[in-house]
């Protein structure tokens, strides 16, 4: 099989993991007003202040426009063609999975991602969201026993509204930019974390999203604090049902270190990225920034990115306490007419302040993968580092690749290295695996995950297995 | 006895270029041959054809393997049938471990022969045994495959793999380029623990050197895209003493 015949295939992939759960929803008609975000907050029984800040961040939303500075072109979206609310109609008190709706059960099934089996094997907590709601939550008596506690974000609304109102908003602002700001007016859930002074989570925190919904809009909120002395690692990953219609998710993520905490939180994204003329797939404009807010605390990013039409992503840091630590480890895959605008920004204020990032773009297709990267030394930020390795591979020569690194750097203690690179998957190498029996798919896989190898060895065992098999299958016919 | 290669008539070209006139070769269980020639001859050319670089077009003639026509097989069908290729030139795969690399290759081979893969002990356990013919250190394993290998480790890293995927017919392109005399040695040495009196290796090379640890039963010298001489030993030690313009001027004047 020639090298074209292979790309051929390659292009021609289709999505694997099309299909609908047909489970009985709950439907708010189209459109966005006032009324569509006090009976959001009222179906979920908020307290009177999430209400009047989901408001004002409507108000502030409505003075604002989408950003047009990312490298991607997509029609404009009609955002009052969008349902603000869907929510299964019958909302499971479940106390194993015994009571989840076979269903939802299939459809894990269907996603090689059957939960007692990630629950038994993997040790990890899994709090599911499908659609908008939570449904299940597991190990949360465990949790609750050394005082973490890990749940829906509406249900810490109720039993912990106190620490919610603290800390939500204060690292993404409600008028941060346009898509936080319709995140902060109409976000339906998510998932809150709180890990209390010096205690070591002792799992994997993990939540598999799934968007469901015919023509809903995802608006995930996560809120995660990692009290002093703490460590805490947050697993996110999702695959979602192949649509026709393009379907937004506009997700806010915020992370909260205090003195000597870390927090770790690795994502691997595959949500719908279109067929293989682009039509269909989400739009993923997310926010994610976290705030090493106090001295030695550390916040690591890692994410593999092989899903969405579009991704318009930049897990960032605020560097604000003294010898604080920030990371970002990325594979960003794009194949077929996907396009992806992501990478990082890291802010150093506080002195001795370090960061690091990794991003290691792969383009395929006729794709378009930007990295765009910030690294910003405030005048205070005595003695910051930073090191940035940007790389980007490139299959095939119809796909483009970019990469625009920016930096502000006002403090002349600083040093701040920047490497980059551009190769392609050359024909001698996949001959040399050819000749050792490795088809072209394999060695394409194979390669691929060698390339990537400095990122997924950031993930957790499991993750980076399931990670490995979708960079294979993102950029292949079939796995193996 | 059926020949493990028969080459009749083989022409290719690259870019309308025609590289090969018409090989004709036949390997037999247990033999070594040594194709030389001068630069430009064909024998990287044979060599790459043989494994099915898409560079090249065959325009005629046939290769049997163990019987079966070689040409109608891809690549990697080729080297699952027992083909190897010692590469002149071994790539270097970033992120992929050597390890990781040959258990990929291995298991290939092993499935299409209808075997389980080899367990992770029993396969690291074989590894190391097979590193130790070419005295390679077992930390390569974890190493890139070929990344910051120098030249010698290189060849020898070759003949490893060659030694895990124990093939019918391996033919070594130019193995000895670039080698000091010691690692010469170890490579030859390598080669010479694989042979057995069912597999058969060709020895593609410039210099009578390498003859000299890995002794041929047949010499064949290649020149303009035809073998223009075949006979034993001795002749490459003839090559050695007189160069090649005498066999150029013989085949001029029959051609």
């Amino acid at each position: 099989m020639d090298q074209q015949t292979v790309l051929d295939e390659v292009v021609s992939s289709e999505y694997k993991y099309g299909f609908t759960s047909n489970i009985e929803q709950e439907l708010l008609p189209k459109g966005l007003n006032h009324d569509v975000i006090r009976f959001i907050s009222a179906k979920k029984n908020e307290p009177e202040w999430m209400l009047e800040w989901r408001l004002k961040a409507y108000e502030q939303w409505l003075t604002m426009k989408e950003p047009t500075w990312p490298n991607v072109d997509y029609p404009p979206v009609d955002f009052q063609d969008i349902i603000y609310w869907a929510a299964p109609k019958k909302k499971p008190e479940l106390n194993s999975l015994d009571e989840v709706d076979p269903e939802i059960l299939a459809t894990f099934e269907k996603l090689g991602i059957p939960l007692e089996e990630q629950k038994v094997l993997a040790g990890v907590a899994v709090d599911v969201v499908l659609d908008s709601v939570s449904v299940k939550t597991t190990f949360q008596e465990k949790l609750a026993e050394l005082g973490i506690i890990f749940c829906p974000i509406s249900e810490a609304l109720e039993t912990h509204p106190e620490l919610v109102r603290k800390y939500i908003g204060t690292v993404v602002p409600t008028n941060d930019n346009f898509y936080s700001a319709l995140n902060s007016a109409v976000f339906s859930d998510g998932s809150f974390v709180y890990i209390p002074k010096g205690v070591r989570c002792p799992i994997e925190l993990s939540t598999y999203f799934r968007i469901n919904a015919r023509n809903t809009g995802q608006f995930e909120r996560t809120l995660i604090i990692a009290d002093e002395g703490s460590y805490v690692s947050y697993l996110e990953g999702c695959t979602a049902p192949q649509r026709d219609e393009n379907q937004l998710h506009a997700a806010v993520v915020e992370l909260i270190a205090h003195d000597r905490a870390e927090i770790k939180y690795s994502t691997v994204q595959n949500w719908f990225p279109g067929d293989k003329d682009g039509k269909g797939g989400i739009y993923n404009f997310v926010t994610k920034r976290g705030i090493c807010a106090g001295v030695d605390s550390k916040i690591s990013w890692t994410q593999v990115e092989t899903g969405s039409a579009i991704t318009w992503k930049y897990p960032s840091v605020i560097l604000k306490g003294d010898n604080s630590i920030g990371e970002f480890y990325s594979v960003a895959v794009t194949n077929n007419k996907q396009q992806a605008d992501t990478g990082t920004k890291m802010i150093h204020i506080g002195r001795n302040t370090r960061s690091r990032i990794v991003s290691k773009g792969i383009s395929a297709g006729v794709s378009q993968n930007s990295y765009r990267g910030l690294v910003k030394v405030l005048p205070v930020a005595q003695g910051a580092r930073n090191f940035s390795q940007c790389d980007s591979l490139l299959i095939g020569d119809a796909c483009g690749a970019h990469t625009f690194p920016y930096l502000e750097v006002a403090n002349s203690s600083a040093i701040v290295e920047h490497e980059a690179t551009t190769s392609k998957i050359g024909e001698d190498m996949l001959f040399y695996c050819n000749q050792r029996g490795i088809d072209t798919e394999a060695a394409v896989a194979l390669i691929v995950n060698g390339y990537a190898r400095e990122v997924l060895n950031q993930l957790p065992m499991e993750f980076a297995v399931e990670a490995q098999k979708l960079l294979a299958i993102s950029l292949e016919g079939s796995v193996g | 006895m059926t020949p493990l290669l028969q080459i009749t008539n083989l022409r290719a070209s690259i870019d309308d270029r025609e590289i090969l006139k018409g090989i004709d070769l036949t390997v037999n269980p247990g033999e070594v041959h040594a194709i030389m020639g001068p630069n430009g001859s064909g024998k990287s050319t044979l060599a790459s054809v043989l494994a099915g670089r898409e560079d090249y077009t065959v325009t005629g003639g046939s290769v049997l393997f163990q019987g079966k026509e070689l040409l109608e097989l891809s690549p990697e069908e080729r080297s699952r049938e027992g083909l190897f290729l010692a590469f002149q030139y071994p790539v270097e795969i970033p992120g992929v471990s050597t390890a990781n690399f040959v258990k990929t290759a291995v298991n290939e081979v092993r499935k299409h022969r209808g075997e389980e893969p080899l367990e992770p002990a029993a396969f690291l356990a074989l590894m190391r045994e097979r590193m130790a013919l070419v005295e390679m250190d077992p930390s390569f394993l974890q190493r890139s495959l070929n990344e910051g290998f120098s030249g010698g480790e290189k060849k020898r890293n070759e003949i490893f793999q060659m030694a895990m995927l124990d093939p019918v017919v391996a033919v070594l392109d130019e193995t000895d380029s670039g080698l000091d005399i010691d690692a010469l040695r170890i490579v030859a040495s390598g080669v010479n623990a694989l042979r057995r009196p069912n597999n058969a290796t060709v020895v593609i090379t410039h210099y009578q050197r390498l003859l000299d640890h890995i002794v041929p039963d047949f010499v064949h010298v290649l020149w303009n895209g035809r073998i223009v001489r075949s006979g034993d030993k001795s002749l490459a030690l003839e090559l050695e003493q007189r160069g090649y313009d005498w066999l150029k001027q013989e085949a001029s004047v029959e051609a």
